[in-house]
């Protein structure tokens, strides 16, 4: 459990990153808080070349409100974003669903961006950007763009970020006087959940709006968007889950067979929209 | 504290070796470094469960900067010879492959560099051409006659079969009012230490020996079979253990071939060579547990008493039967009976070779996969009968005057009132409010059930009895096989200063503290005056066929060899201070680190300075005495005697007893167990340091709560290994356990002077059972096994309700 040798590259500011990420594209990885990457070079699981570490780039590690959106730069630590109040006033979601990202230790050197260009199945980071239709930024010495955070990973551990481009920031729209919830099951807390459901319900027109993301089932996180009516929404509401978990195509491995996943995925769905929608109806 | 006139032993002494520990001082076998010019090994090991090796290429790999050499099986096994097991069968065993490869994981080629990472670096370098088998892989399916053969030679992957009768149990059977049964697999499993196995071993050609500092846990009847495959004789072959071991529980017996390995290795390359497994390596193919696929019948009379029993055990050994084993399936065979006074058993036990890593040692050892049967049984009788679970247990336990009981299968169980612990328990857990709110919940249609499981614990092994896996003549001709010796040490140096060495090879269970505790009591000193040293060195040290640390032994019996050397040193002391004192030896205590006159506190010497005159004044001895305060005590329990030529066999020197009741309740739409309940009450005999029992039975309970719930070394159909990280083979940790109650229901044990028995290892035997045997009264249902994670109790449920 030694990694390959490789170069290693600590960039004292962000051009200088993208420079270097420019020079070594696809040959590099970039380091942010390093506990899947670094676990997967020790296991010769992955391979890079050039190693660029962006643990100097403070500038990285700002939350701020912009707007409609809160933004937080791709090196924000886990365990800072859960603590910091502007997430807790403007993305209550992210807060929910961080208190089942790892342990204490692992949240405190592991990083919102990392986590999303990680694109681990079950993560809860890309779930609830996913779930709230945030955005992420990436830049390169050619462009920055945003990129939706539902057309962001493309499947397990695969995103649409191309070579020569970092992360630099994600972007979680605000939401104010909306109800979340958010419920995983793992075998044991803190582990990689086999399934998680982050949900967001805000009052439309004379009834409830929802999105209901479900993680750890497919590849990436999985959302759907729907209606609800003010009150007696049980049954409309069972249904709807019901029917979505039935377009999914559920992954089947060691810890959970695809049909566990299946059922699971309904009833965490249900009981996490239950708990934004009343959040929401209040 | 204690004062004067209490004793240590007994008491909650703080453990002596935390200081180090906590603080970062221990010193673990990947700190040391013995001699200057240390290569560093990685191996290289098979991605295939079955293959032959058609090539071997490691020419790019050995021009690689830092490499100081490459070994492959065929250089390896050139110089030695396999290693042997009590299985005679044409299997060769060697720490590495040579034709072919037979689990993934097994050993293919050695890289010696100058690091770690050059190492690795060259194992990605070396080609190897495997030509892919077919795999046997289920126990069941690999007896199949169109199975995959592991050994060829063996022309079967049937490698032990043996029967036994105790009694007669096919009379039992016939005349029986009722029969239960049940069949079910048990999962692999691992003991998962925090450190992995580590070794440093060392030729030196002049004169030719071999020594190899390990954290290896013993039992050093491995020593003779290494040297042999080493080609030399034993004092050739030094072995010596890291001042600290970061946790074992079994599993670093099977470090030996590695030793060897490294040990041939270093002998061909000339340079000392280092390797330290890492976590990927261990979880693949350092050791585990046994998967098996076991059957058990149990036959009642009409008043529900058990009457009969029927074991049908098949044990999937792995590639390779290696030493120790079969003894897994041996360990608790002469105590079938289990705290129950049925006398009439019948045993069946099978060995598989399959493409899997092979078995060893693992905290329970054998224990684990006997209660799952046994007490699994017993619950499904009770429904069976319409009896209490707890009331069948109650009429069937051996009564508690008739200890020392004779068991059938021949072990001696020492002493035990299982009744009164079973009391202890049922009040504990205030059983009938229990019932009461299982009564409440179910009827409010939730699942809620409750568990009971109670077993002995045998400790302190007889050396003799994986004898039992050959016939009574296969023995004779063998030649014979008994006992259990453990050495203690104790000495006194010419500054008066206390230090006892130890053969038990502890693994942070604080065997030096309760050594310290002995000692100190037999010679009137503070524990933490005592030097204890637990680093055996068989060139510097005494030691035994049976040293280790294995079996819950040091409670057992090495306690009794600190308790004698002590008594000795302290007779000695006695004499040389009452002739300094002119008073005669019977009128000298020792106390407050004083040896002085009875009943005249003021008059007397200090121990250090009679100590001190042993060293100084030869001459001024009293006849007879030696110079000097040097005692080393060897014992061997006079009941571990060989087998008998019925099989019956002494099998541990203590039997301790413990009786879980728990109750849970199931979430059928996630299959989540929630604990409600859990009380454990235990028989370890006198209590030598109630904080180091208590911390025993948590890790046990830790060991058997991973085994019932989350833990399976799990391979596919192909015997691709599928467990190989901590994501993919959960292990609780301490935030993931539930309270447990801890109860204590003492018979002091005859066995040894101290009146304690072995333990350690009894809730790690239990805990899978008794969580079973609730998850089938929660769900109403007896095809129950473990692990149960959320997805297998989730699919129990769905079909029960």
């Amino acid at each position: 459990m030694k990694p390959a040798p490789f170069a290693y590259v600590r960039p004292e500011t962000e051009d200088e990153a993208l420079s270097a990420l420019g020079e070594y594209g696809d040959d590099a990885v970039v380091l942010a808080g390093g506990l899947s990457l670094g676990a997967m070079m020790n296991m010769r699981l992955v391979f890079a070349e050039t190693v660029i570490d962006i643990n100097s780039l403070q500038e990285l590690g700002h939350i701020e409100r912009q707007g409609n959106w809160l933004r937080t730069g791709t090196l924000v630590r886990q365990a800072d974003a859960l603590i910091a109040s502007e997430v807790a006033a403007a993305v209550p979601l992210l807060q929910r669903g961080l208190r089942n990202v790892g342990h204490y230790q692992t949240r405190s050197r592991g990083t919102l961006g990392g986590s999303v260009a990680h694109a681990d199945p079950s993560a809860e980071i890309p779930l609830c950007l996913a779930t709230l239709g945030g955005e992420v930024e990436l830049k390169s010495q050619r462009e920055t763009r945003r990129v939706a955070a539902r057309d962001f990973a493309e499947s397990a551990l695969s995103t649409c970020r191309k070579g020569d481009e970092m992360i630099t920031a994600l972007y979680w729209p605000v939401a104010m006087g909306v109800g979340t919830a958010f419920t995983e099951i793992a075998q044991r807390h803190g582990d990689f959940a086999i399934v998680a459901a982050a949900a967001t319900a805000w009052r439309e027109n004379d009834g409830l709006s929802f999105s209901l993301g479900l993680g750890g089932v497919e590849g990436c996180p999985r959302v759907l968007d729907g209606t609800a009516p003010a009150e007696d929404w049980d049954a409309a509401v069972k249904d709807a889950v019901a029917t979505f978990v039935d377009t999914l195509d559920p992954m089947e491995d060691p810890r959970a067979s695809a049909a566990y996943r299946s059922d699971v995925a309904v009833h965490l769905g249900v009981d996490t929209l239950f708990q934004a929608l009343r959040e929401a109806a209040v | 504290m204690a004062g004067s006139d209490d004793r240590w032993v007994g008491q909650a002494v703080p453990r002596l070796e935390d200081a180090a520990l906590l603080s970062g001082h221990a010193r673990f076998i990947d700190d040391l470094a013995p001699m200057p010019g240390i290569r560093h090994v990685a191996i290289l090991r098979s991605p295939y469960a079955h293959a032959r090796i058609t090539k071997i290429d490691a020419t790019a790999a050995l021009a690689l900067d830092g490499v100081f050499g490459i070994l492959t099986g065929t250089d390896i096994a050139a110089g030695l010879d396999p290693l042997a097991s009590a299985v005679r069968a044409p299997m060769e065993y060697y720490p590495i492959a040579v034709d072919k490869v037979r689990y993934v994981g097994e050993p293919v080629a050695l890289v010696a560099a100058v690091d770690r990472y050059v190492a690795e670096d060259a194992l990605d370098l070396i080609e190897v051409d495997y030509e892919p088998l077919a795999a046997a892989v289920d126990p069941v399916a690999a007896l199949d006659d169109s199975a995959a053969l592991v050994h060829e030679a063996v022309g079967a992957n049937l490698v032990h079969h043996r029967t036994f009768r105790y009694g007669d149990p096919d009379r039992a059977f016939e005349e029986a009012a009722t029969i239960v049964d049940l069949k079910w697999r048990y999962p692999r499993q691992s003991s998962t230490p925090i450190e992995t196995y580590g070794a440093i071993a060392h030729f030196e050609a002049s004169p030719e020996r071999y020594t190899v500092w390990s954290n290896f846990q013993g039992p050093f009847i491995l020593q003779p079979l290494m040297a042999r495959a080493l080609r030399v004789p034993g004092n050739r072959l030094r072995l010596v253990a890291a001042p600290h071991s970061g946790g074992s529980f079994g599993i670093k017996q099977a470090l030996y071939p590695y030793m060897v390995l490294l040990a041939a290795a270093s002998r061909m390359l000339g340079c000392p060579l280092k390797w330290i497994e890492d976590r990927g390596e261990h979880l693949m193919a350092s050791s585990a547990s046994a998967d098996r696929a076991d059957e058990i019948e149990a036959a009642f009379d009409s008043d529900g008493m058990l009457t009969g029993l029927r074991f049908r055990n098949l044990v999937n050994t792995g590639a390779y039967v290696r030493a120790p084993e079969p003894a897994s399936v041996y360990r608790m065979h002469a105590a079938s009976n289990g705290c129950y006074a049925v006398r009439n058993i019948a045993v069946d036990n099978r060995l598989v070779v399959t493409n899997k890593t092979p078995i060893g040692l693992n905290r329970g050892y054998g224990g684990p996969q006997f209660y799952f049967g046994l007490e699994r049984a017993m619950d499904k009788a009770a429904r069976t009968l319409g009896l209490d679970p707890v009331d069948l247990r109650r009429r069937n336990f051996i009564p508690p005057g008739a200890f020392p009981y004779d068991a059938p299968a021949g072990a001696q169980y020492d002493s035990g009132d299982y009744g009164k612990g079973l009391d202890l328990a049922l009040y504990l857990a205030d059983y009938e409010a229990l019932k009461a709110r299982r009564d409440a919940a179910r009827a409010e249609g939730r699942l809620f059930g409750i568990g009971f499981a109670c077993g002995v614990e045998p400790s302190g092994s007889n050396m003799a009895y994986v004898t039992l896996a050959q016939t009574p003549e296969e023995r004779v001709k063998a030649g014979g096989r008994s006992g259990g010796a453990a050495i203690a040490t104790v000495a006194l140096d010419p500054s008066g200063a206390v230090t006892v060495q130890l053969d038990s090879t502890p693994a942070g269970q604080g065997h030096g503290t309760v050594a310290a505790q002995i000692v100190a009591d037999g010679l009137g000193l503070r524990p933490e005056e005592i030097q204890v040293v637990t680093a055996l060195d068989t060139q510097n040290g005494d030691w035994s066929l049976a040293s280790g640390n294995y079996a819950n032994r040091f409670s057992a019996i090495v306690v009794d060899a600190i308790a004698e050397s002590t008594g000795r040193i302290a007779t000695k002391l006695k004499t040389v201070a009452g002739d300094m004192l002119e008073v005669a030896a019977e009128d000298i205590e020792l106390r407050d680190g004083r040896a002085r006159v009875a009943g005249v506190p003021d008059e007397g010497l200090s121990i250090a300075r009679v100590a001190a005159a042993t060293h100084w004044h030869p001459a001024g001895l009293p006849d007879g005495l030696e110079p000097g305060l040097r005692d080393s005590a060897t014992l061997s329990p006079d009941v571990l005697d060989a087998p008998d030529e019925t099989d019956r066999v002494a099998s541990a020197v203590t039997f301790g007893y413990l009786c879980d009741l728990v109750a849970v309740e199931i979430d059928p739409r996630t299959g989540r167990i929630r604990i409600d309940t859990y009380v454990s009450v235990h028989d370890v005999g006198r209590v030598l340091n109630p904080t180091i029992v208590e911390g025993q039975i948590r890790g046990g309970f830790a060991h058997g709560f991973g085994a019932a719930l989350l833990e399976d070394l799990s391979y596919d159909v192909d015997g691709n290994f599928l467990s190989g990280s901590f994501a993919d083979y959960p292990c609780p940790t301490a935030a993931d356990l539930p309270h447990v109650t801890i109860g204590h229901s003492e018979t002091t044990s005859p066995a040894n002077s101290l009146g304690s028995k072995g333990m350690g290892d009894g809730s790690s035997m239990l805990t899978p059972a008794v969580l079973a045997n609730a998850v089938a009264d929660a769900l109403g249902r007896d095809d129950i096994e473990v692990p149960l994670t959320l997805d297998r109790v989730w699919q129990l449920a769905k079909g029960a309700s």
